[in-house]
């Protein structure tokens, strides 16, 4: 297995820890990804997939352990300062703001990537650069028909790909998608899987995912997290021969 | 397909902006003639009605500010009165010095009022908004009683329960008003809410004011999309005191009196009281609760000493019953207007307010009753309503009362179901949801 250079990097995580009280949940993970790569993380239930995310994103400090995003220390800083970084993220349970429209959803998270921060003093329907890029990702996740609609009364599958909406919206250049097919048909799953190919263009994308299939077709690289350990991390075909993978998903994972 | 037909919406949106602008503009337009000609509309032509115009003018900048803290970002505030009476100290206290030959103009002293509010909400704000939820409102209380019992005790900034006072007629005077009548009073609230209602509305539409929005519905969210929520409930909330501070400085010119109730839990009561009756996170619901609530205050008073307790009931019953207030009421009912079951609906409404009124006939004869005979014994069980003299100490005017309740009620409840078979006929006209 070999590290890409520090320096290309878009993340890297050096021996990080997490516990919650006594219980240790992630244990010394070390991953560097690099600019432009698709990376996956796949791991069965509870192995700390989503913990590793909410590390990176702020959401919790880790114990112990450095993250780096594009070479500077972001562990144990607040999610907004992350994200003002050029990292945004998605959530595996639907986390919108439902009583807000579509395109208000989309509006305010692109905000401050634009450069408008706490302004007050300027109508936002006067921010042409914001209008414009909530119609354009509308465009792209297909709910430009849905606009107007409040987010809270939108269908799961609507709900999942504004999710996704929010998370481009302001053209971070990491993006860390948790989960983005759970609870999806076989075709909405598909068109899903378009979307993230679309949107990940020339950024650096990490995917949480249990589709074995949307992982294979998707990742340059793969890393399995089980029991808060990676024990592997390599490209998709020598991950499926990997012994020690192999045994920890006892032959789930899909043939070739 | 979904782009397809979503693609004339899109190429429509900068066209339904501009006329959504004009619209705008109209209802702004439409509001400056209204405040223009109402204190010369025959029954609020008087002195009375115009000081109760301009006490619902002032109530309607406050509703407002609370509108922004509540509905808008999603704080539930039991203090807020605080900014309110700060700011109206500020504003007696500079009106003092300009009776005192300061060289400035009484229409200005509203500004004293704001700037006094936004200091103090500067400073509350740092601390109370680091919390959300409950947190936030338990916090907000005891600003509320901290501030309240500083009033009763500082006499000399103060004046206490008794206030301080100032003339708002002795000044340098701008385009030669003196304030000595209501009307000049009057408009001067009344350009002062409208400057305050139009700053409030331009900010729910700027960035921040939409993050408001977004904390509200979801303050973890909005941090992962580079907002603190923090640092937009502080704004948020500083800007509310703000307009809390100018509705204070109003307050202060219409009364030429602040006492230490001006920061009192009571107000911080009623403003919720207003906000949730016209219909939270609705702009037009702050105003149309202010107007209500103030009108109530002013004029159920008259007719009785449990004034209070029917705001109680009519507070609860909006709760209950309409948990959009009045406001969303209102916009229930807008896309129904032209609907062919509309005349239906009405006709139901009709046949359930005939029963619904002998109920409350009774409710209110029952209260009454007892509020006169356990509040005031010493007046007698002879009991006047509605022209009819009652005898309490007797058992028919109870027997009556409670005939009326429960016949009433009864009656009601078989109307009921006529009125949501309406509903139902004229939202399904209509193609929109929801219950009565």
């Amino acid at each position: 297995m070999t590290l890409p250079l520090p320096s290309a990097s878009a993340l890297q995580l050096t021996d990080v820890h997490k516990s919650f009280g006594a219980t240790k949940i992630i244990r010394g993970v070390s991953l560097a990804i690099a600019k432009g790569e698709r990376h996956a993380i796949i791991g069965p239930n509870g192995a700390g997939k989503s913990t590793l995310f909410n590390l990176i994103s702020g959401r919790f400090a880790p114990t112990r352990g450095s993250i780096r995003l594009d070479g500077e220390e972001v562990g144990g800083s607040a999610p907004y300062r992350i994200s003002r970084r050029g990292l945004a993220r998605s959530f595996q349970v639907t986390n919108i703001f439902p009583r807000m429209s579509v395109y208000e959803n989309i509006r305010c998270s692109a905000l401050w990537a634009l450069g408008h921060r706490y302004n007050f003093w300027r109508s936002i329907d006067r921010l042409h650069d914001a209008r414009e890029r909530a119609d354009e990702v509308l465009a792209r996740i297909r709910m430009t028909a849905r606009r107007d609609t409040l987010a809270g009364v939108l269908t799961y599958a609507e709900q999942r790909a504004l999710e996704i909406g929010i998370t481009i919206a302001g053209d971070a250049q990491v993006i860390l998608l948790d989960e983005p097919t759970a609870g999806m048909s076989r075709s909405e799953t598909e068109a899903t899987v378009e979307l993230i190919r679309t949107v990940s263009q020339g950024k650096t994308l990490v995917i949480v995912e249990h589709d074995m299939g949307v992982v294979f077709g998707l990742a340059d690289r793969i890393s399995v997290l089980v029991y808060g350990e990676i024990i592997a991390t390599d490209a998709p075909d020598r991950v499926r021969e990997n012994a020690a993978v192999q045994a920890a998903y006892l032959g789930t994972l899909p043939d070739a | 397909m979904n782009r397809r037909s979503g693609a004339p919406a899109a190429a429509s949106a900068p066209g339904g902006a501009a006329t959504d602008t004009v619209r705008r503009y109209r209802s702004w337009a439409a509001a400056v003639i209204l405040l223009l000609i109402l204190p010369h509309v025959p029954g609020l032509d008087s002195s009375f009605g115009r000081s109760m115009l301009s006490q619902m003018g002032i109530a309607a900048v406050f509703a407002l500010s609370y509108n922004l803290l509540l509905g808008q970002t999603g704080l539930l505030s039991f203090g807020h009165a605080v900014y309110f009476g700060l700011g109206a100290y500020a504003a007696i206290h500079l009106m003092r010095a300009i009776n005192g030959g300061l060289p400035l103009p009484m229409p200005l002293v509203p500004l004293a009022g704001a700037a006094g509010g936004l200091a103090v909400g500067l400073v509350f704000g740092a601390v109370t908004t680091r919390r959300a939820g409950v947190v936030f409102a338990l916090i907000s209380l005891g600003v509320g009683e901290l501030v309240f019992a500083a009033m009763r005790m500082l006499q000399g900034f103060s004046g206490g329960e008794e206030g301080i006072t100032a003339d708002r007629s002795h000044g340098p005077r701008l385009f030669g008003l003196d304030f000595t009548s209501q009307l000049q009073v009057y408009y001067l609230i009344a350009f002062w809410a409208l400057v305050a209602a139009a700053l409030m509305h331009f900010f729910m539409r700027t960035p921040v004011g939409r993050m408001c929005n977004a904390v509200r519905d979801n303050p973890e969210r909005a941090e992962f999309i580079g907002y603190s929520a923090q640092r937009v409930r502080f704004t948020a909330f500083a800007v509310a005191a703000m307009f809390a501070g100018l509705a204070g400085g109003l307050h202060a010119i219409n009364y030429e009196i602040v006492a230490a109730e001006a920061v009192g839990a009571a107000r911080s009561g009623t403003v919720l009281l207003m906000v949730y009756i016209g219909g939270v996170s609705n702009f037009i619901g702050a105003i149309l609760g202010a107007i209500t609530i103030t009108w109530l205050q002013v004029s159920l008073s008259d007719y009785t000493a449990a004034w209070q307790l029917y705001l109680g009931l009519f507070f609860m019953a909006i709760v209950l019953f309409a948990p959009g207030g009045l406001a969303g009421l209102i916009m229930m009912h807008a896309p129904l207007l032209r609907t062919a079951a509309f005349p239906g609906l009405l006709r139901a409404y009709a046949v359930a307010l005939a029963p619904a009124v002998v109920m409350l006939a009774g409710a209110i004869m029952l209260l009454e009753i007892n509020y006169r005979l356990s509040t005031q014994p010493e007046a007698g069980a002879r009991i006047t309503l509605l022209h009819v003299s009652l005898d309490a100490a007797s058992p028919w005017p109870w027997l009556v009362a409670a005939l009326l309740l429960g016949a009433g009620f009864l009656a009601f409840r078989r109307t009921w179901p006529g009125v949501t078979a309406a509903w139902q006929r004229a939202t399904d006209e209509a193609g929109t949801g929801g219950t009565p």
